[in-house]
């Protein structure tokens, strides 16, 4: 009887971390904020550039941009459908979590000139 | 530097390619007239101290560019003060402007509340209406719907429009709008098409004045200040006599006179930013406090029908 409930509350317990992971999960792969950054693989936004332009990163993994800058920019992708941030203000940021291999540019749609490229391994 | 410039212009005003740049600071300011093919250039203080004569014609309006509202970092954190500064500078003219035009950035991040500020701000304006043009900041987040709502009503696909004052014509141009990666501004082919339409079936002596938020020639493409295709644009202008460029996005006032086309850039009213490649971007320029009323403003023009003439002041909120 007290190994099927401990069996059950670690069970309900787990539906629920599993539940927790996929909502943080699903969060991570659309997400802008502001406040600190998430931390992990960072590209800066600084002085009208992506830093750094080109970026290699593995299959899952999660890239976060961060405005540094005084004016709002955004992060698009040249497709403008793969990814799509909305304005991020001084200190707002914006993640990304790429599941397939390939390059993905992107650009600001504010500013134009300002071009970079992610490319997933 | 001589405190004004002359240059003849041939009958057509079309065949002259050199051209003729100053470039002022608000602070210091410039005064444009064109007369009967000649452009004129003044030192604004000059005018200010009534060494020049009146210039007064039967049109006046006024350009101001790239409030902000919203803006709220150091190179100025009270940016709709500012933008009330220029108001009272348009209402103490001594001839009230027949209207005035907002050549975009209303707003900083395409807030409503930013544009109920900016809105309720200009209602204080001596002034019989107010035209407005997108700037980028604009249409951040709806491709410019919220824009052409409240600003926009009546106009033309993206938000362009033209209309007839004393004889010029006056075309509002977008360039805001379906930026593509790596380019700069962009009009795209409904609005030119649109604009060879417009003009058509006017007579080549027409005065026209074209307004857009970012600049419509390369002032400097590494930063993007420039349109790509608006060479094609100023194609169908070139058999006008008389034609006038006003831009802001560039927050600093420049001028070009190339062939029959005067360009000229406004002030901000609500921050400064570098000169071209004068810095590693063209972010906000943080000057000190005392210094930044000196760099921003507005801009005065006056038209005397017969004589082709437009005079452009830009005055500083100093």
């Amino acid at each position: 009887m007290k190994s099927k409930k401990a069996t059950w509350i670690f069970g309900m317990t787990a539906i629920v971390v599993v539940g927790l992971v996929s909502m943080v999960g699903t969060r991570k792969i659309w997400a802008a904020g502001a406040g600190p950054s998430p931390g992990g693989i960072e590209v800066k936004i600084d002085n009208f550039s992506f830093g750094p332009m080109t970026m290699a990163v593995a299959v899952g993994a999660t890239v976060t941009w961060t405005n540094y800058d005084d004016v709002p920019h955004t992060v698009v992708s040249d497709d403008k459908t793969t990814f799509k941030s909305k304005a991020l203000d001084t200190g707002e940021h914006f993640s990304y979590t790429f599941l397939k291999p390939g390059k993905y540019p992107y650009f600001c749609s504010v500013h134009p000139k300002m071009v970079a490229e992610v490319v997933v391994q | 530097m001589s405190d004004y410039i002359e240059k003849n212009l041939d009958h057509d005003g079309v065949d002259r390619r050199r051209f003729l740049k100053c470039m002022a600071w608000a602070g210091t300011g410039t005064l444009c007239v064109l007369q009967g093919g000649v452009l004129r250039s003044f030192a604004l203080s000059d005018v200010l101290q009534r060494k020049i004569g009146n210039i007064s014609g039967e049109l006046s309006f006024v350009q101001i560019s790239d409030s902000h509202i919203g803006f709220n970092k150091e190179a100025n954190p009270d940016v709709t003060a500012t933008l009330r500064e220029a108001i009272v500078k348009v209402n103490a003219l001594p001839t009230p402007p027949s209207f005035v035009l907002h050549t975009g950035d209303l707003t900083q991040l395409s807030k409503p509340e930013e544009f109920d500020t900016l809105a309720e701000s200009l209602k204080s304006l001596k002034t019989g209406r107010i035209f407005y043009v997108p700037g980028e900041h604009d249409v951040l987040s709806d491709n410019g719907e919220m824009f052409r709502e409240r600003f926009g009503q009546g106009t033309q696909g993206d938000g362009w429009y033209s209309f007839d004052q004393n004889g010029a014509h006056f075309i509002g141009l977008v360039n805001v709008l379906n930026l593509k990666a790596g380019g700069l501004g962009n009009l795209g082919r409904e609005q030119l098409e649109w604009l060879e339409k417009d003009v058509s079936g006017l007579k080549s002596n027409t005065p026209l004045v074209v307004f857009a938020h970012i600049p419509l020639w390369a002032v400097y493409p590494q930063w993007g200040w420039g349109t790509d295709d608006s060479e094609q644009a100023l194609s169908y202008l070139k058999r006008f006599g008389s034609v006038t460029v006003l831009n802001g996005h560039i927050h600093q006032t420049m001028q070009k006179v190339e062939g029959n086309i005067t360009f000229h850039t406004a002030c901000s009213t609500a921050f400064p930013q570098p000169q071209p490649g004068q810095a590693a971007s063209p972010g906000p320029m943080k000057v000190p406090s005392e210094k930044l009323r000196e760099l921003l403003g507005i801009t005065d023009v006056n038209f005397v029908r017969g004589k082709h003439t437009l005079g452009i002041t830009d005055s500083s909120l100093a």
